[in-house]
């Protein structure tokens, strides 16, 4: 039995169901994020283990003890909000030592574990100082240290990075991942962000309309996406019409050019219609050998992107993006030059019927 | 422009001269008890008269029991109002409201009716009573200055999310309430208590109908059989009310500073 068991979850505001049947286990130690756009349920799910939302149906298990009805307060989970929510009126310390004190712990304790939680945060010179006294970041290093100070049997965030500028979220996630390595924590990470989920989860739940459209490893989510909503979502992608010609031997037909997949074909019949979906770094500009599909036609623009330029290239009715990796000596292709891309017959992906 | 802006300073200067002018007057009024001098001979026979110190006592703690009873009802109130009924907030809005609608007569009327001697609860009936529906009185008439002030303090911090973190820090409503809410809304709370404490002391109606020796019906009694004294309680009864609103705004100030 894993440790976080979350069966056949279902939340209905009024006539609106924002979480339908959802399902999902969760081992000891893991960091797994929900990821998906605005208003798709990952919040609710969360507020649901934290007990701050109440369930239409459904069970929630941590370490096999049921948490579906338990109030907020006896779960001993630990919470970081994406606002902060640190107590204003408190210093740092008193913050981080808020949750020891309500458990009646006696004043040194709290001190050594306040000490403790500082040093891992790396901010042990802070906690005579409030809350307004401290940038954002450290604002939410100590709600983090406040969420672990408790020792908490499960680490909740809810896009705790959204409020942060682009180069402290991406130093921030990295502390967050290895305090979670290090304190071995059962992490649930809620975010919209593609990059920070991809990043530090060890499986990502891809939430579309109150459902899990996926589960998978950062790997399988971008590389094997389950749903079209999935290969949108995640990455760049490029989505074309195809036409399936052997499913057999997984020829089909993008815009009326032949080329090969190497995916399963099974679920299709000849002359079926498919969506394919084409990552941009899959794809190199010029004709490939026989081991690779090879495409033509015009290109429509290049942009500049910094570490990369993004090429488009329109074939008859349909356009496909590819990355070169920006190099001063790269002679780049003009607009309005005929142009052939290719790429592996593995990496065009199949994702769906129409 | 410059004809503009004379406009803008004549528009000011009548108004100050329309509130300063009687202010001044009374003021200059309430120390001409002796005749040929300026002298603060009124404020000392008011200051010295026992009446005044046992009316105004009764008074202040009349206003400090008021303020208590009041928070402890509306802070628990629109702390749970903003937490989980927002709803509600325009029906609340609009019951706290009603005092500045129905006229307080109305009200200490309906109050004599409800629990006269021969009602089922005579609160009428003894002095403890009668100061108990004096004070329920009173809550009811701050109620709409006190409500707007826990409600402003309220809306400046996330009561939800605070909330929220500190019950998962394992802490109790009541918990939440004291540690957390208390001491971030503290000067909207000593805004509502001082506009209350000025609501109170110069409250007539209530104490003159339920005949109890406050200071309302004191100031009435003196301005109907003194000359001078009056103004000089006119004056200091302002003073008070000026140093209610002082200190309302030395505190908002701190907090503001405080925060950023």
């Amino acid at each position: 039995m894993s440790f976080i068991e979350i069966s056949h979850l279902k939340k209905s505001f009024g006539p609106n169901t924002v979480v339908h049947d959802f399902n999902l286990s969760i081992e000891k130690g893991e960091f797994i994020s929900f990821l998906g756009p605005s208003g798709c349920g990952k919040t609710t799910i969360l507020r649901m283990i934290a007990g701050f939302e109440t369930a239409s149906s459904g069970s929630i298990r941590v370490g096999g003890a049921e948490m579906t009805n338990l109030p907020p307060a006896k779960r001993n989970v630990g919470m970081v909000f994406q606002a902060y929510a640190l107590f204003p009126n408190l210093t740092v310390a008193g913050n981080i030592g808020f949750g020891l004190k309500i458990a009646g712990k006696d004043k040194g304790e709290i001190d050594a574990r306040v000490a403790e939680m500082l040093e891992l945060i790396k901010l042990p010179e802070l906690g005579d100082r409030y809350p307004y006294q401290l940038s954002g970041g450290q604002q939410q290093r100590v709600a983090l240290a406040r969420a672990l100070a408790i020792k908490p049997q499960v680490l909740l965030l809810d896009e705790p990075l959204s409020a942060l500028d682009a180069k402290i979220r991406v130093s921030l996630r990295e502390e967050i991942r290895s305090l979670q390595r290090e304190l071995g924590i059962t992490t649930v990470f809620v975010t919209h962000d593609q990059e920070e989920a991809l990043s530090i989860s060890d499986r990502i739940v891809v939430m579309n309309q109150g459902h899990a459209d996926q589960i998978g490893t950062p790997s399988e989510i971008y590389n094997n996406p389950a749903t079209r909503f999935v290969a949108s979502f995640v990455g760049t992608l490029n989505l074309l019409e195809a036409r399936v010609v052997d499913p057999a031997t997984g020829r089909v037909s993008i815009d009326g050019q032949p080329v090969v997949t190497k995916r399963d074909m099974s679920a299709f019949g000849i002359a079926d219609e498919a969506i394919v979906a084409l990552r941009p770094e899959a794809l190199i500009l010029g004709a490939g050998d026989d081991d690779r599909n090879t495409l033509t036609g015009t290109v429509e623009e290049v942009a500049f992107l910094g570490a990369v330029i993004r090429v488009r290239v329109r074939l008859r009715e349909a356009r496909v993006s590819l990355d070169i990796f920006n190099d001063p000596t790269l002679d780049l292709p003009k607009i309005g030059m005929a142009a052939s891309v290719s790429f592996k017959k593995e990496d065009l992906l199949i994702i769906a019927s129409h | 422009m410059k004809s503009n802006r004379l406009g803008h300073w004549l528009a000011i200067l009548i108004g100050t001269l329309y509130f300063l002018v009687p202010l001044a007057a009374t003021f200059e009024f309430s120390l001409r008890k002796v005749r040929g001098i300026y002298s603060f001979e009124a404020y000392r026979v008011v200051l010295a008269d026992p009446q005044f110190q046992a009316s105004f006592s009764f008074s202040v703690a009349l206003a400090v029991v008021t303020i208590v009873f009041g928070m402890a009802i509306i802070v628990p109130m629109a702390y749970f109002v903003e937490l989980r009924l927002r709803k509600l907030r325009p029906f609340i809005e609009f019951v706290t409201l009603l005092p500045l609608v129905v006229p307080a007569i109305v009200i200490v009327f309906g109050y004599l009716r409800l629990y006269n001697s021969s009602s089922l609860l005579p609160l009428t009936n003894s002095s403890l009573g009668t100061n108990f529906l004096l004070i329920c009185g009173y809550v009811t008439l701050a109620l709409p200055y006190m409500y707007r002030s826990i409600e402003t303090g309220l809306r400046s911090i996330d009561v939800r999310t605070l909330t929220e973190a500190a019950e998962s820090l394992g802490a109790s409503s009541g918990t939440i309430i004291w540690r957390i809410i208390l001491p971030n809304i503290r000067s909207a709370m000593l805004s509502g208590a001082f506009l209350t404490f000025a609501i109170v002391i110069g409250e007539f109606t209530f104490a003159s109908l339920l005949n109890r020796p406050a200071f309302g019906p004191y100031l009435q009694l003196i301005g109907a059989n003194r000359a001078y004294e009056p103004a000089a309680l006119a004056v200091m009864a302002f003073m008070i009310t000026w140093a209610c609103m002082g200190i309302i705004q030395v505190v908002s100030r701190n907090t503001a500073a405080a925060r950023h």
